[in-house]
């Protein structure tokens, strides 16, 4: 009952999220303040992740699988198509739940508990469009461009620590990645990345708009947040690598 | 003016209130008084529609806010200003935006004319060299004026105000309380205050309710609460001993 109760609300709030906005312009404003939040801010913490996962690819590779019967250029092959597939965006996601998700839970929460959302209800402001709208249409449109950094970089990664360490040379591993690439590849990945994004900005917002009165319930809605989008976020991407590939 | 008729609300088996009818006045400082878990908080937000009643009508000079469509509801709530127990000010906004917000979002004004309202309505609340402060660089009783000048940008008809003076000191309470009288006798806005501060009530009260374990238990004017026989409103009024030692001097006199 509990789940159809959630869902329930959740398709409510999506809808007046949806709804007409008072004002393009103020909505505007919010959109890129949003975008700067969102994407930006990410932008160190999706870099990072993603060279010592291109790093840590190749390492494991080359432990794992190349032998003297198999050619070197497979680490490449494998480190770009695993990046690009899913590690990019499935693990910059991951991060994203945490990071981006917590901050609109709990950015909503407080503004609930301090009544800040009643004030804009009591105006005649639509509060979930005001306050959810530009998050969502922010978050879908940076977190596919951090996805696309993120891929670059942990195939960079992949590749410098290959060449830094000898275990596979520039020419094996651009060759190895360039022989399996595929545009699918990267269509598939940004189905995931459009995907993943609507859930981190709609669950976050939903338990930060609904959390309780106190601060405790803030911080449970910020928790509740995280886990969701990322358990979600898990069931999305087999769903869609079930239905895609 | 707004009328309450037969207003009841429950929570699962809390029935917080239990029918409540009341008139408030244009032009007038109508208060809302009652002890903690009276109902007065459920009351004030059914009227302003934060809450649907379960049952009864919110009148809105004849018209019912309980059945209106929700785009005429919204029309409707740009000629409510409100003032939170906190003040509810935006904290990722200025204060002079914060005051600007209702006006960028619902008239087209030019900015010039934006900022000369702002300019105004913080003029109002005795505000000074505040404007490009955040709500977190403030005091306490400035944010409850910010709060108020936000409230008055659009020139509302209705006024309500949650605890205005909840956290301040006797001296920014009088402040606060004179602001609201002030701006509910030029502007002959329908104020509704709800209080606890028995100095407000019983200085600038003209139209009370006392609410009691959720029925209306009195209504008059802070003149005729000193005469009152109901045995609550005298429990709740002279529950603390200073009030007790004013009103056995006032009848030794």
């Amino acid at each position: 009952m509990r789940i159809l109760y959630n869902l329930g609300a959740y398709m409510i709030l999506l809808g007046n999220t949806f709804s007409k906005p008072e004002k393009a312009s103020i909505y505007w404003k919010r959109f890129i303040f949003e975008c700067n939040a969102i994407g930006v801010q990410s932008l160190g913490i999706v870099a990072i992740i993603a060279v010592f996962t291109g790093a840590v690819t190749t390492i494991n590779t080359a432990y794992q699988i190349v032998s003297g019967l198999v050619s070197k250029s497979i680490i490449g092959a494998i480190v770009s198509d695993t990046n690009i597939l899913e590690f990019s965006p499935t693990i910059t996601c991951l991060v994203l739940a945490g990071k981006v998700g917590s901050n609109i839970a709990t950015e909503l929460g407080s503004m609930r508990v301090s009544e800040q959302i009643d004030a804009l209800e009591v105006m005649g402001v639509n509060s979930a469009g005001y306050l959810i709208l530009p998050k969502v249409i922010a978050a879908v449109v940076v977190i596919p461009m951090l996805i696309i950094i993120s891929m670059g970089i942990s195939v960079y990664g992949g590749w410098f620590v290959g060449e830094t360490t000898g275990i596979v040379t520039s020419n094996d591993f651009i060759a190895g990645a360039r022989s399996t690439f595929r545009g699918y590849t990267f269509f598939f990945a940004m189905a995931k990345s459009y995907s993943f994004s609507f859930i981190i900005a709609t669950v976050s917002s939903y338990q930060g708009y609904h959390a309780g009165g106190s601060s405790l319930e803030v911080g449970r809605a910020s928790t509740r947040a995280v886990v969701y989008s990322c358990v979600l976020i898990l069931i999305a991407d087999f769903i869609l690598a079930k239905l895609l590939l | 003016m707004i009328e309450l008729k037969g207003i009841k609300k429950n929570f699962g088996e809390n029935l917080v209130l239990k029918g409540i009818d009341a008139t408030f006045l244009p032009g007038k400082m109508n208060m809302i008084i009652g002890s903690s878990g009276s109902g007065k908080t459920v009351l004030m937000k059914c009227i302003v529609g934060l809450m649907q009643p379960d049952h009864g009508k919110v009148l809105y000079n004849g018209q019912d806010f309980v059945k209106l469509k929700y785009a005429d509801k919204r029309k409707l709530r740009q000629e409510l200003g409100m003032l939170f127990q906190y003040s509810a000010l935006f904290d990722s906004i200025t204060v002079e935006e914060n005051v600007a917000f209702p006006m960028r979002l619902f008239t087209e004004r030019s900015e010039k004319e934006i900022m000369d309202r702002v300019n105004f309505c913080l003029d109002k609340v005795n505000l000074e060299n505040v404007n490009k402060l955040y709500p977190d660089e403030i005091s306490g009783g400035m944010k409850k004026r910010v709060g108020i000048a936000r409230a008055i940008s659009l020139n509302p008809k209705y006024l309500f105000c949650d605890e205005p003076n909840s956290g301040l000191d006797p001296i920014t309470s009088t402040v606060i309380d004179r602001l609201i009288k002030d701006i509910t006798v030029e502007f002959g806005t329908t104020t509704i205050i709800n209080t606890h501060d028995l100095n407000s009530v019983l200085e600038h009260g003209e139209n009370i309710i006392f609410l009691h374990k959720g029925l209306k238990e009195w209504q008059g004017s802070a003149d005729q609460i000193r005469d009152t026989n109901n045995d609550s409103l005298n429990e709740f009024i002279y529950a603390s001993e200073m009030m007790r030692e004013a009103r056995d001097r006032n009848l030794k006199r």
